[in-house]
C-alpha cells in the first residue's frame, strides 16, 4: 500500500493581477473535493445513505410492501415518501452523494493518470549520492561482465533498467499504480453501464399460457406491467414472437420444487423459427431481449355452452395463492354469452362468468380449499357461477383475473350457484346452459428484459477486479548499483579489472513491502553471481518485522 | 450422517472451549519474556494434517526460536505448555469442524452452504483455518488465539443452539454452479474478515495500552504482540480478503442476472453487501491516507465487520427479500 502523500497542491500562481476571490474559492473547493479525505467521507456517507434502503420497503423492489407500510404507518409514511424513503437509490440525496464521489474520483485520477503515463515513459531516476542511506544497502565485488552484466541480470528479472555510465538504476512494480488507476477508472465505467441500462433498458412481465393460440409477440401492449427507460422508443421493441410448447416442473415429495424447464418456439424477425429451452438460472437470450422464467401455474380449460347452444372456451391463467400446493384462483368470463342468434343482439345482463379455485391435488374429502401437492394428482375445480352485467363494457379497466366486485355489490351480477368439478365433468346451470372442466394447460410467468448496459458492466467489473489485485498486491521499488572503486565506466562491459572492483547497491521500496529485504538480498546474490553479497546485506534483516503472510506475488 | 455431523459440531465447540481456557491460562501465567514459537514444527504438522488450509499459502517460517533462558522460569514453562495445549486444541477443533462440514455436505448431497446454520459453520471454519496458517507463519502472534477461540465458541455455539436446521435440499433458484462460485467466495472472504477483526480489536486495545491507558479493556492487551505487528496483520488479512469479496459480489450479480433478470436490485442482502464493500473500501483508503490515524482506519475495519454480521444475521432475521432462504 502506497503511503501516498495527498496530492500536492499545484503551486499557486504568482498573483500578477488582483487575485480573483471567486476563482480562488472554486479552486480551493475543487482541491478539497478531490482530496483523499473527502473521498473517505463521501464513501462513508454512501454507506450510511444505503441503510434506509434496506430498512424501508422500496418501491421498485416490492411495491406491495410499500402500500402495506402506508396502511400501517399512515402518519409517517407520507413524510418518508416526500424525502424519497421508498425510493432511496433514486433519491436526490443518494444521487448527490455518489455523483459527488464520482466527481471527486475523476478529479483524483485525471492528474494521476497523466503523471503515471509520464512515469511510464521516463527512465528510472539517477541513483542518489549516498546509497548507504537507502533502506537496503550492500557492497559486492563487480561481477564479470561489469555494469552491462548487472543490467542484464536485472532485465531478465523484468526490471526497467537504465545504465548511466558506471551506474545502474532499475525500477519495478508500476503495476501497482496502473492497477489502481484501472480500478478507479473501472468504477466510473460501471456507473456508465448502470446509466446505459437505466436510459435505454426496458422490461416487462407477463403470463404466457401454453399453446399456439396463446403465443405472444413483443409489443408494449402485451405487458401487464412494463418499465421503459426514458430513451426507449416503444416502436422499436424487438419484434419476436414466443409460444410456450411445454413446461415441466419436478417436485420433491415434500412439495419443494427441484427443477423447472420451459420449451418454447421462438420466431425472431429475419431468422428461422426455432425451439428453445430455458429455466430458472438459464434465461432465453434473444436479439435485444432476454426471457426469464420467474414462476408457473395452471390455466384451467373451461368450456361454456350457453342456452342457445353456442360454445366458448376460456383458457385463462389462475394465479397461485402462494402456498406450496399451487392452489390457484381465477376467473373465466364469457361476456359474449347468450347472444340471441335470431336477433344477433347482445344482452349485457345475460353475460356469464365463473370464479374458480383450482386445486391440482385436492384432499380426499371437503373442504376443497387447499391443494396438497403442486402436480395434478387429483385435480378439482371449485366453480362459482355469476350471471349479469360483468361491467367489462363500461370501459373501466378491471383485472382479468378477478370479477369486478362493484358490479356484484350493485346487484348487477348475481351468483347463480357453485359446484366442484373433476376433470371432464360438466355442470348444468339453472338456465339450461352447461359448463365443462376439460383440463388444464400450464402457464409460466415471464420477465422480458433488455439491459444494454450489462455488457459494459461485465467487462468493467473484470477490469475492476484485475486492477484491484494489481493495486493491492503490486509493489513499487527501486534498486541502484554503482561501481565505486577501480571499475571502468566502459558501458560495453569490457571491464579488464572485473573481479577486483567493488559495486555498491542500494534498494528503496516505494510502498510498504516487508518482503523487499529478501528480494534485495536475492537480487544482490544474483548480480554478484558466485560472489557472496557483503554481510551488510543481511544485517538490517529483522524477522519479526516481516509480514505475517506474503501477500500475492510479483 | 447428519447426526454424526451434529455431534462433531458439539465436540468442536468443546475443543474450542479447551483451547480458549488454555489460552487464558497462558495469558494468566505468561510474562513478557515468554514469547513465540512453542514447537512451531508441531503446529505446522497439525495444519498440514487436517485443517485443509489452502496449501499454497503455507510458507516455511524462518522465524528463529527465541533463546530459552537457562534459568528456566517455571511459570514461563507452564505458560508455554498452556499455549501449546491451546494451539493443539484449536487444531483438533478445526479438524472436527471440517469433518462436521464434510459429513453435513455428504448428508445433504451438496455443498454445505444452503442455510444460515451451514453458512456460519463454514465461515467460522475458514476463519480458524486461516488462523492456523497465520500461526504457522507468525508464531509470535499466538496470544491472539484467546480472542479467536472466544469468537469461535460464541459463533459456533450460536449456530448450533439458535440457527440449527435439519438437512434439506436446495430450491431450484440455488441450483446452479453460480451457487458454488458465489457462495464459496462469500464464505471464504467472510471467514478471512472474521479472522481479520481479531487482530483489529487486539490492535486497538494494544495501542491504547502502549499509549499508557491502564483501564479495563486495555489491561488485557498487556501481553499481546506489539501494536505495529497487529496492525500489519489486520491490513494483510483485509487486503487479502477484499478482492475475494469483490469477486464474490460480482459473481452474485452475474448469477442474479441469470436467475432474476437483473444484476443488481437493491434487495436487502445486496444492499448490505454494498454497504460492507464500501466500508471496507473506506478502510483501505483510510489506511493509505497519511493524515488518517491508524486506529481510525482500524475502527473502520471493525465497523466493516459489523456490517458483515448485519448481513449474515440481521438481514435474514429482520428483512425478507429474494435471498430469504436463510432458514430461520
Ligand atoms: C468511487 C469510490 C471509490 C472507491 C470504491 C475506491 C476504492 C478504493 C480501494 C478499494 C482502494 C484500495 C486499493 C489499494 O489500496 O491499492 C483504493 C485506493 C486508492 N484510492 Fe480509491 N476509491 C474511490 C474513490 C477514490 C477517490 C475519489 C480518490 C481520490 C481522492 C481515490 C484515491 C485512491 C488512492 C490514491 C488509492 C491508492 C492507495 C494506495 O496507494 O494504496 N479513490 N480506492
Amino acid at each position: 500500500m502506497t503511503v501516498l502523500d495527498e496530492r500536492p497542491a499545484p503551486p499557486a500562481e504568482a498573483p500578477r493581477r488582483r487575485p480573483n476571490r471567486l476563482l480562488a474559492l472554486l479552486r480551493n473547493s475543487w482541491r478539497q473535493l478531490t482530496s483523499m479525505r473527502t473521498a473517505l467521507v463521501l464513501l462513508f456517507l454512501l454507506a450510511i445513505a444505503a441503510i434506509p434502503g434496506s430498512v424501508l420497503p422500496q418501491r421498485n423492489v416490492s411495491p406491495e410492501k410499500v402500500n402495506e407500510y402506508f396502511t400501517e404507518h399512515p402518519d409517517l409514511a407520507p413524510r418518508l415518501d416526500q424525502i424519497g424513503g421508498f425510493d432511496v437509490f433514486g433519491s436526490v440525496w443518494f444521487s448527490a452523494i455518489y455523483l459527488l464521489l464520482f466527481t471527486s474520483l475523476i478529479g483524483c485520477i485525471t492528474p494521476r493518470l497523466r503523471d503515471h503515463f509520464r512515469a511510464l515513459r521516463s527512465k528510472p531516476p539517477a541513483a542518489p549520492k549516498r546509497l548507504d542511506r537507502l533502506p537496503q544497502h550492500s557492497v559486492l565485488t563487480l561481477p564479470a561482465g561489469g555494469v552491462a552484466a548487472i543490467a542484464e541480470v536485472l532485465r531478465r528479472r523484468r526490471w526497467r533498467v537504465t545504465v548511466r555510465g558506471n551506474e545502474v538504476s532499475a525500477e519495478k512494480g508500476y503495476l501497482k499504480e496502473t492497477g489502481n488507476l484501472i480500478f478507479h477508472t473501472s468504477l466510473l465505467v460501471v456507473l456508465v453501464g448502470v446509466a446505459l441500462g437505466h436510459w435505454y433498458g426496458w422490461s416487462g412481465n407477463r403470463l404466457l399460457v401454453a399453446g399456439e393460440d396463446k403465443s405472444f409477440c413483443n409489443t408494449r401492449q402485451q405487458y401487464a406491467e412494463a418499465k421503459l427507460g426514458p430513451r426507449v422508443d416503444t416502436g422499436n421493441l424487438p419484434g419476436f414472437c414466443v409460444t410456450l410448447d411445454e413446461f415441466h416442473a419436478r417436485f420433491l415429495e415434500s412439495g419443494q420444487p427441484s427443477s423447472f424447464n420451459a420449451t418454447v418456439t421462438v420466431d425472431e424477425p429475419g431468422k428461422s423459427t426455432r425451439t428453445a429451452d430455458f429455466s430458472v438460472n438459464s434465461p432465453l437470450r434473444l436479439d435485444g431481449a432476454n426471457l426469464y422464467l420467474l414462476g408457473h401455474g395452471y390455466a384451467p380449460i373451461i368450456r361454456y355452452t350457453d342456452r342457445y347452444g353456442r360454445s366458448q372456451t376460456s383458457v385463462e391463467p389462475f394465479l397461485t395463492t402462494g402456498d406450496m400446493g399451487l392452489t390457484s384462483e381465477g376467473l373465466a368470463a364469457f361476456p359474449d354469452a347468450n347472444l340471441d342468434p335470431k336477433t344477433g343482439k347482445k344482452d349485457s345482463n345475460q353475460q356469464v362468468a365463473f370464479t374458480g379455485l383450482y386445486l391440482p391435488t385436492a384432499p380426499d374429502a371437503p373442504p376443497y380449499v387447499r391443494s396438497e401437492y403442486p402436480t395434478e394428482r387429483n385435480p378439482l375445480l371449485n366453480l362459482v357461477a355469476y350471471r349479469g352485467d360483468l361491467g367489462l363494457d363500461a370501459g373501466i379497466p378491471g383485472s382479468v383475473y378477478q370479477l369486478d366486485q362493484r358490479q356484484v355489490r350493485m346487484g348487477k351480477v348475481k351468483q347463480v350457484g357453485d359446484k366442484v368439478l373433476k376433470q371432464g365433468e360438466s355442470w348444468k346451470l339453472d338456465d339450461g346452459s352447461t359448463v365443462e372442466f376439460l383440463g388444464t394447460r400450464r402457464y409460466i410467468t415471464l420477465s422480458v428484459r433488455h439491459d444494454p448496459g450489462s455488457g459494459v458492466l461485465l467487462v468493467s467489473c473484470g477490469f475492476l477486479l484485475a486492477g484491484l489485485m494489481g493495486s493491492l498486491f503490486g509493489r513499487r521499488r527501486r534498486v541502484f548499483f554503482r561501481v565505486t572503486s577501480g571499475g571502468s565506466a566502459d558501458p560495453t562491459g569490457e571491464t579488464p579489472t572485473a573481479g577486483s572492483s567493488l559495486v555498491e547497491a542500494g534498494g528503496l521500496p516505494r510502498t510498504d513491502y516487508p518482503g523487499f529485504v529478501d528480494e534485495f538480498a536475492q537480487l544482490v546474490a544474483a548480480v554478484s553471481g558466485d560472489g557472496r553479497p557483503d554481510e551488510r546485506a543481511g544485517t538490517d534483516r529483522d524477522g519479526s518485522d516481516r509480514a505475517g503472510m506474503r501477500e500475492g506475488t510479483d | 450422517m447428519s447426526a454424526l455431523s451434529d455431534q462433531l459440531v458439539t465436540f468442536a465447540i468443546l475443543a474450542y472451549l479447551v483451547a480458549m481456557i488454555s489460552h487464558a491460562v497462558e495469558f494468566a501465567l505468561g510474562n513478557g519474556r515468554v514469547r513465540a514459537a512453542a514447537a512451531p514444527q508441531r503446529e505446522r504438522e497439525l495444519v498440514g494434517a487436517g485443517a485443509g488450509a489452502p496449501g499454497g499459502m503455507i510458507v516455511k517460517s524462518a522465524e528463529p526460536t527465541p533463546p530459552v533462558t537457562p534459568v528456566a522460569d517455571r511459570a514461563a514453562g507452564r505458560a508455554r505448555l498452556a499455549g501449546l495445549v491451546a494451539v493443539v486444541a484449536t487444531a483438533v477443533a478445526a479438524v472436527l469442524h471440517l469433518v462436521a462440514l464434510v459429513t453435513r455436505g455428504l448428508a445433504a448431497d451438496r455443498m454445505p452452504w444452503g442455510n444460515m446454520y451451514e453458512f456460519v459453520l463454514t465461515v467460522t471454519f475458514i476463519g480458524v483455518a486461516a488462523w492456523l496458517v497465520v500461526l504457522v507463519k507468525r508464531p509470535s502472534l499466538r496470544k491472539l488465539g484467546l480472542f479467536l477461540t472466544l469468537v469461535m465458541v460464541l459463533l459456533v455455539a450460536t449456530a448450533e443452539l439458535v440457527l440449527y436446521v435439519p438437512v434439506v435440499p436446495l430450491v431450484p433458484a440455488l441450483n446452479s454452479y453460480w451457487f458454488v462460485v458465489h457462495v464459496s467466495t462469500i464464505v471464504f472472504s467472510s471467514g478471512i474478515f472474521l479472522l481479520g477483526v481479531v487482530p483489529a480489536v487486539a490492535f486497538l486495545m494494544r495501542r491504547g495500552y502502549e499509549a499508557g491507558k491502564r483501564s479495563f479493556p486495555y489491561t488485557l492487551a498487556k501481553r499481546l504482540p506489539a501494536a505495529a505487528a497487529l496492525e500489519r496483520l489486520t491490513f494483510v488479512l483485509h487486503a487479502f480478503s477484499f478482492p475475494i469479496f469483490t469477486f464474490a459480489v460480482i459473481a452474485g450479480a452475474i448469477w442474479a442476472e441469470a436467475a432474476w433478470g437483473r444484476p443488481w436490485g437493491w434487495d436487502p442482502k445486496e444492499t448490505w453487501a454494498f454497504i460492507s464493500w464500501v466500508v471496507y473500501a473506506g478502510y483501505l483508503h483510510a489506511r493509505a491516507t497519511p493524515s488518517v490515524k491508524r486506529n481510525v482506519a482500524t475502527w473502520i475495519a471493525v465497523l466493516g465487520f459489523f456490517t458483515m454480521l448485519m448481513n449474515l444475521f440481521g438481514v435474514n432475521i429482520f428483512f425478507t427479500g429474494l435471498h430469504s432462504y436463510g432458514g430461520l
